[in-house]
């Protein structure tokens, strides 16, 4: 038995013992205890080292609004800094280290700021830390960030697995206790499709820490009983150790459930959290209310504790708050806790109660002080006692505990996330959830704190759901409830005549005269007083001190907590992990592999692979003694330019067009005429945007009347779709055309070279010769062996070249045998990279120049555009005076002057001799090579007026890399401009 | 906003399952009208606080494209109309 | 008064009782030379330069909610200057400038840290763009430097090396960016405003701008009517709605960014970091919490509040970045209103009201500009001319075609 365990009592099992660590030491305590109630036990009531002033801390709460009792629990790569020890469920082998302290937890250097506390008021480090201007960021940011934060995080790789699930219900009942049992039982019997979910490892909420009689038994009877019947209706889900988190549209509830956070031995195959994402038709909250904190000097004292707190940790855990508890308290619940506490036989050391006059009777035997306070407390680390103010006479109370009650604050968040502000009843002096649609509120969360009120007040609401949704609500039988008390209470936002610093923000350490600077300031608005003194910002969010700081304000200001209001509730409920929120598609999971149908082809001739949106795309194929990379790029060059080379294209995007205006349909979608394409015929096509810059080129040819095929850039293939579809279904519907993605169907690959006609021939059964077949021909042709198979005699290389597609299955097959008939004429694979060359050597752009900033005139292309056709995207708005001036940067070639020089993409051009400045930056340069076939640098870039100025000699300026390279300014097709090679 | 769009040929399904291109209001000028008339169209935008009407595409879906008509201060959805359809109302 | 450690050592002897109201109160008067509707970062910034540079102090700001309520009050508080085209990059420069002297400028420390901001690239085309703007910015004097991986594993090892999708090639740094207060620039603009005798209304919302031949008299008001010779707006995500009340047709759409925090941590991320292969970027503020974003949710909106599967996808990207963010826990996330523009770049022009002046279009990249879009706006209402750097910010460049778009993604506000 440890020293604060009471000999019996509560929902633990004595019968085992579970062994924990709390910075270092050995405890214990027993299946049931959170870790909160097992350090309580073990009389380690200081846990914790508070954020400005690192006074000492202690438990205050007995759930999840905690601000003081945060701790790091696990270790090593399980680390979870700023856990709650009040919801922390205990489990056997929990190590536990308390945090923001140095060196140890009991003197903690940090501490001199509570004595300087005078000269760190509200907002002082906006009013000074300015001179020397250079010691903000050398000396005093540095030691504020080092003070401030609470734990450490490893920042490693997390061992731990979590998913994510959808659920969908009629009714989402959020929170366990009587209300929400109740709710719940209703809408099970009613047939509803119903999800309760409990943050707390045990269902039952309030029931588990309360002594009023149900039915002549204990509540937890009546919550066990419920919650068994709840688990045989088959339409009920269960989800204990589940906080339901936020509210967003169209009623989805986000969640998160702690599967495996009370284990040591985590079990790889399950997730340790998984976040829900509920669709419910309605919810109930049944949330409870939460009770406050009274602000009085002294107030944060370890020992100091909220009475619904105190009577939990006796009535649940079977744990003293201290063997002489004093109560302070401005309503019943006070009393109720001094009730519990007698009948367990801990000393009562007094009850003080705000109010001179109360129809509460106190336990016989315990000292009532009416009309009292508490104006300040004694002790370091534990209380050991308080002062109280008696109308004017001061007197000192030995006391080990205290317990405080300043009422209750119904728990509305979830309510008012989605922008409904809460609304301020005068009688209840608290805060209500704002009337939403699909959410209701119910019982504590309510502002009703009889729990026969409570029962009635579930059913009800739940009894109303079921109603709407258009069923029969079931019976309830409430249980009788043991005689009640009158719950109210009389506000008391502080205790006046403080000795010393009364808390209203206890983890922040924001008191109450921060609040009388923050409004002598001028930052009396809630949301500036939040801002300026940081009250409401701790991980707690505000969850205990929110109200009371908007009653101080209200007093202070002279106007009612109504006009003060409150600042803005927000996701999260309690904070959640990055690791629940993310789920699976993390890492290499983040985004899908694409493969390319040809990607086994690639491997086997030993590819290098490189990255391209979703797609692997083989890079370039090293072959055995080629050390770098340049090595084979420049191989696979030449030998496209003197031989023949295979490439994989399937990447790009394939569209088929049908329909009986399908030409009309693509005259209108390209900038450049396709009406009047022959059947068989492949052209150029450029897509422009509506604004006049181009979207995306590629190639349309015609395979029937109505049939068309469309290639599109890799990138740009599920955008090109979504923009036709655009056009056809919103533009355009009265004409009739229908597309297909083609992409995934096919394989299709790049034969190009002066020898790629014969060694094609030898595969094809169809007549390739440049008469049957000339350049820009486009149509089916059928393989020897008999596969159907389509043939475009089109070129980015700038040679002899043919893409081949063949059904996406056949492509490894096809690609084998062109490489095994091309052997003879010498033929290589080649990759991205000698494509890139190639088409460099060539001047054919990509989207290394269409960046979405260039017109076809820019890239060279003005003379596609046919102004002539009635309508085009993009027609209008291209004769914009902007994308037509005559100083537009204008694609040109460069070569660099020294052929050992090298130039980069994304250099910028200088003329020679010029200051650079932004005014005197002339263009950019777009992509840029290794020329094998000219054997120099060259480049593509955009020149201002670059086509009146070929010749020139420019700077091509890598200040980034430090590098300038004199370069001459020409066409940027380098290599064949006449196109002999591709019409041979 | 929401979470949930109910498509007219595919039922209630996630948000996520949709992309969004925007206001569904402008209506493509004649390709003679005037420089304003096409300025408006590619440039302007009432952006009102209420009822709007805006394009979404159920990508992951049926592939049509959508006008989806809410309130992008309350979030609210009144209506999820085929686009084809639907042409023609704002005119 | 004066803010020193010399008046915190004495107002503390005092208790700290002696502290004087930051701004006054006050009614609003019949009529200004200028009023300003919007009291937030930008709004408050102008009419502080307004007074401080131009000599124009017979100025009111009016402001619907409280002081710093709008998007100064819920940013990632970024602050850098690197920009690629000839549009930006010379005028957030020009306001990283003016952020290096504000503190003393203003006698209130904003908390300037320039902790560098880095751009995490991870393919050869995301490095030659990463090249191009840092080359851009070289051009305007702007220091930069290109990191390679094996610099980026020894500065942030805790990024994901080894089990990333898309690997991590190198990045962009600007040592100079890094991260302020963002309440207390809204408060040191409005502290500084106000000292030099600018009126800051609080709780007066415009209902109605009135217009006389064709100028604007004046603006109605909760408070009542308020006259001027010339009016400013710089009301951000709301642009649209107070323009409206002057006829005004905007080049505007309003998106909903939401942010991030986590609980707070011992220091353990120095940098501002941003992914390439996503939009999310980090930092951890002065508190230790880690304040994080990513993309616009994608609709219109004037919510100030997101969706949850945005915020999802915004996880997922950050785990993916820094694994080990896997198990620290967010506190908060929230919501700002964006004025999306159509090419992804702000506007501080003249209108076609002759005394109406506009600045707007900041997307989610206006706390950075905050005191180069107050010092350029004043610069225009107090010359009638646009400040040098701000030249290319007007409002009909995209009926006359120079749009700025950073992002070359066209005129789909929702892609900036």
């Amino acid at each position: 038995m440890t020293a604060y365990r009471l000999a019996s009592g509560g929902l633990i099992d004595r019968s085992h013992t579970l062994g924990f660590s709390f910075d270092g030491a050995s405890l214990s305590g027993h299946p049931g205890d959170t870790l909160a109630s097992a350090l309580l036990a073990s009389d380690r009531l200081l846990v914790g080292r508070s954020f400005k002033y690192h006074r000492p801390r202690g438990i205050v709460t007995a759930g999840p609004s905690e601000p003081n009792a945060l701790v790091t629990v696990g270790t090593g790569a399980r680390r979870d800094p700023n856990t709650r020890a009040t919801v922390a469920e205990l489990y056997d082998g929990l190590a536990a280290v308390s945090q923001n302290r140095w060196p140890s937890l009991a003197f903690d250097l940090g501490a001199v700021n509570d004595r300087l506390a005078r000269f760190l008021s509200a907002g002082f480090y906006y009013k000074t830390f300015m001179w020397p201007s250079a010691f903000w960021e050398k000396v005093y940011e540095p030691l504020i960030r080092r003070a401030a934060g609470l734990g450490r995080t490893a920042l490693s790789p997390d061992p731990d697995a979590y998913e994510k699930s959808w659920a969908h219900c009629d009714l989402l009942v959020v929170g366990s206790g009587p209300t929400g049992l109740a709710a719940a039982l209703v809408a099970a019997r009613s047939g509803l499709r119903v999800i309760l979910a409990e943050q707390d490892f045990l269902l039952g909420g309030a029931l588990l820490s309360e002594t009023m009689r149900l039915d002549g038994e204990a509540p937890v009877v009546f919550a066990r009983r419920a919650v068994e019947e709840l688990h045989g209706h088959p339409n009920v889900t269960l989800l204990p150790r589940t906080t339901v988190f936020g509210w967003y549209d169209d009623n989805i509830f986000g969640a998160v459930e702690r599967v495996q956070k009370h284990s040591a031995a985590v079990d790889p195959a399950r997730p340790v959290e998984r976040v829900w994402r509920i669709a419910a038709k309605r919810a109930i909250l049944a949330t409870g209310a939460e009770e406050r904190p009274l602000v009085f000097g002294g107030n944060d004292r370890p020992g100091v504790m909220t009475a619904d707190a105190v009577a939990t940790y006796a009535n649940r855990y079977g744990v003293a708050a201290g063997k002489s508890v004093a109560i302070f308290t401005n309503g019943s619940s006070g009393y109720r806790t001094a009730r519990d506490l007698a009948a367990q036989g801990v000393g009562i050391a007094a009850l003080i109660d705000s109010r001179r006059e109360a129809a509460d009777a106190a336990p016989e035997g315990v000292r009532l002080i009416r009309g009292g306070s508490v104006v300040d407390t004694k002790g370091r680390q534990r209380i050991r006692a308080l002062v109280a103010d008696r109308g004017g006479f001061e007197e000192l109370i030995a006391c080990d505990a205290l317990a405080m009650s300043g009422g209750w604050s119904p728990v509305i968040h979830l309510a008012c996330q989605r922008g409904g502000r809460p609304v301020w009843s005068e009688a209840l002096q608290a805060f209500l959830a704002p009337d939403v649609s699909g959410l209701v509120t119910a019982g504590a969360a309510a502002g009703l704190y009889r729990l026969a009120e409570c029962l009635e007040d579930g059913a009800r609401k739940a009894a109303a759901v079921v109603e709407a949704l258009g069923r029969t609500a079931a019976g309830f039988e409430r249980p009788v409830v043991g005689e009640e008390t009158d719950p109210s209470f009389t506000a008391l936002w502080h205790v006046p005549g403080a000795k010393s610093k009364a808390f209203v923000d206890f983890q922040n350490d924001v008191h109450t005269r921060d609040l009388g600077l923050a409004v002598r300031e001028g930052f009396g608005h809630v949301e500036h007083a939040k801002r300026y003194t940081t009250s409401g910002m701790a991980t707690d969010q505000g969850k205990l001190g929110n109200i009371n700081a908007v009653g101080i304000l209200a007093a202070m200001r002279g106007v009612s907590p109504a006009e003060v209001g409150t600042t803005t509730f927000r996701p999260f409920y309690t904070p959640v992990s990055f690791g629940a929120l993310a789920g699976t598609s993390v890492g290499e999971h983040a985004m899908p592999v694409r493969r390319s149908p040809l990607h086994g082809w690639a491997a086997r001739n030993g590819a290098a692979f490189i990255d391209a949106g979703l797609w692997y795309r083989s890079a370039w194929f090293p072959k055995a003694g080629e050390k770098t990379w340049r090595e084979s790029v420049d191989r696979e060059v030449r030998t496209v330019r003197e031989h023949a080379g295979l490439c994989d294209v399937s990447t790009l995007g394939k569209i088929e067009v049908f329909g009986p205006d399908a030409a009309e349909f693509l005259n209108r979608l390209y900038c450049n005429p396709l009406l009047k394409l022959p059947v068989g015929k492949a052209r150029y096509g450029l897509m422009l945007r509506e604004d006049g810059m181009v979207y995306d080129d590629g190639t349309v040819s015609r395979l029937g009347e109505e049939h068309f095929l469309l290639t599109t850039t890799t990138g740009m293939a599920a955008g090109t779709l979504a923009h036709m579809e655009f056009a056809a279904q919103v533009l355009w519907p009265e004409l009739g055309v229908r597309f297909l993605s083609v992409s995934d169907q096919w394989a299709q690959m790049s034969l190009a070279g002066p020898k790629a006609r014969a060694i094609l021939q030898a595969l094809v059964e169809d007549d390739l010769s440049d008469a049957a077949f000339p350049f820009l021909a486009a149509r089916e042709v059928r393989l020897k062996g008999n596969l159907k198979a389509r043939l475009f005699r089109i070129s980015f290389s700038g040679e002899l070249a043919y893409e081949l597609a063949v059904p996406a299955g056949f492509g490894e097959a096809v690609a084998d045998a062109i490489m095994r008939a091309g052997a003879p004429h010498g033929i290589c694979a080649y990759g991205l990279e000698a494509l890139n060359v190639l088409r460099i050597e060539k001047g054919h752009v990509t989207h290394a120049e269409f960046d979405g900033r260039v017109t076809p005139d820019d890239a060279g292309l003005g003379r596609m555009m046919a102004t002539g056709k009635p309508d085009f995207i993009g027609k209008r708005l291209s004769t914009r005076f902007g994308l037509t001036a005559a100083d537009r940067a204008q694609l040109v070639g460069l070569k660099a002057v020294e052929a050992d020089k090298d130039m980069r993409a994304g250099a910028h051009l200088l003329k020679d001799g010029a200051k650079p400045s932004t005014l005197n930056d002339q263009g950019w340069v777009s992509s840029a090579c290794f020329s094998p076939t000219l054997g120099g640098h060259i480049a593509l870039a955009f020149l201002k007026s670059g086509r009146e100025r070929y010749g020139e000699k420019i700077v091509v300026w890598d200040k980034l890399r430090g590098v300038e390279t004199a370069a001459e300014v020409c066409d940027p097709v380098f290599v064949d401009p006449e196109n002999r090679k591709l019409m041979a | 906003m929401a979470s949930l769009i109910t498509c007219p040929h595919c039922g209630t399904r996630p948000k996520e399952e949709f992309s969004i291109r925007g206001d569904a209001t402008p209506v493509r000028p004649a390709p003679m009208a005037p420089d304003e008339a096409w300025n408006d169209y590619a440039h302007v935008r009432a952006n009102p606080r209420g009822r709007i009407r805006e394009h979404w595409q159920h990508v992951s879906g049926c592939r049509r494209w959508l006008v989806v008509e809410r309130d992008n201060f309350t979030h609210e959805v009144f209506a999820v109309t085929d686009a084809t359809e639907s042409r023609g109302g704002a005119r | 008064m004066r803010y020193s450690a010399l008046s915190i050592f004495k107002q503390a002897l005092a208790g700290n009782l002696g502290w004087k109201p930051v701004w006054r109160e006050p009614e609003p008067k019949p009529h200004y030379d200028v009023i300003i509707v919007g009291g937030g970062g930008h709004g408050l910034a102008t009419a502080y330069y307004l007074a401080r540079e131009f000599g124009i102090r017979n100025v009111a700001v009016v402001e619907k909610g409280y002081l710093g309520s709008g998007n100064v009050g819920r940013n990632t508080t970024i602050v850098r200057s690197n920009y690629m085209l000839p549009g930006n990059e010379p005028f957030y420069e020009f306001s990283l400038k003016l952020w290096e002297g504000l503190e003393r400028e203003l006698n209130y420390n904003v908390m300037l840290s320039q902790r560098g901001i880095i751009s995490l690239y991870h393919n050869d085309s995301q490095r030659d763009h990463y090249t191009r703007r840092g080359n851009a910015m070289m051009m305007e004097g702007v220091a930069a430097e290109q990191l390679d991986r094996e610099t980026l594993k020894r500065m942030l090892p805790f990024l994901n090396f080894d089990h990333a999708r898309f690997p991590i090639v190198g990045g962009l740094l600007q040592r100079r960016a890094g991260t302020a207060r963002h309440d207390a620039v809204a408060w040191g603009f409005a502290r500084g405003a106000d000292r030099l005798g600018v009126d800051l209304i609080q709780n007066c919302e415009v209902t109605g701008i009135r217009r006389e031949n064709g100028l604007v008299t004046g603006v109605e008001t909760t408070k009542g009517f308020i006259g001027c010779n010339r009016l400013a707006l710089a009301a951000a995500g709301n642009t649209s709605r107070v323009g409206t009340m002057a006829g005004l047709k905007l080049p505007l759409e309003s998106h909903v960014l939401q942010a991030f925090v986590t609980e707070g941590l011992k220091p353990c991320i120095d940098h501002v970091i941003t992914y390439g292969a996503g939009h999310f970027y980090i930092s951890q503020s002065d508190k230790g919490g880690l304040v994080f974003g990513a993309e616009i949710d994608g609709y219109s909106s004037y919510a100030q509040r997101g969706n949850l599967a945005t915020a999802e996808h915004v996880m997922e990207e950050g785990v993916t970045m820094i694994p080990g963010l896997s198990r620290v826990r967010v506190l908060r996330s929230w919501g700002g209103v964006m004025d999306m523009s159509m090419d992804g770049s702000p506007i501080i022009d003249r209108t076609s009201i002759e005394n109406l002046y506009l600045n707007c279009g900041w997307c989610y990249g206006g706390f950075k500009a905050t005191p180069a879009s107050g010092f350029c706006f004043a610069h225009l209402i107090a010359r009638g001319e646009s400040h040098h750097v701000a030249r290319a910010l007007r409002l009909d460049r995209f009926e006359r075609g120079f749009p700025i778009d950073e992002a070359g993604a066209g005129t789909q506000p929702n892609l900036h």
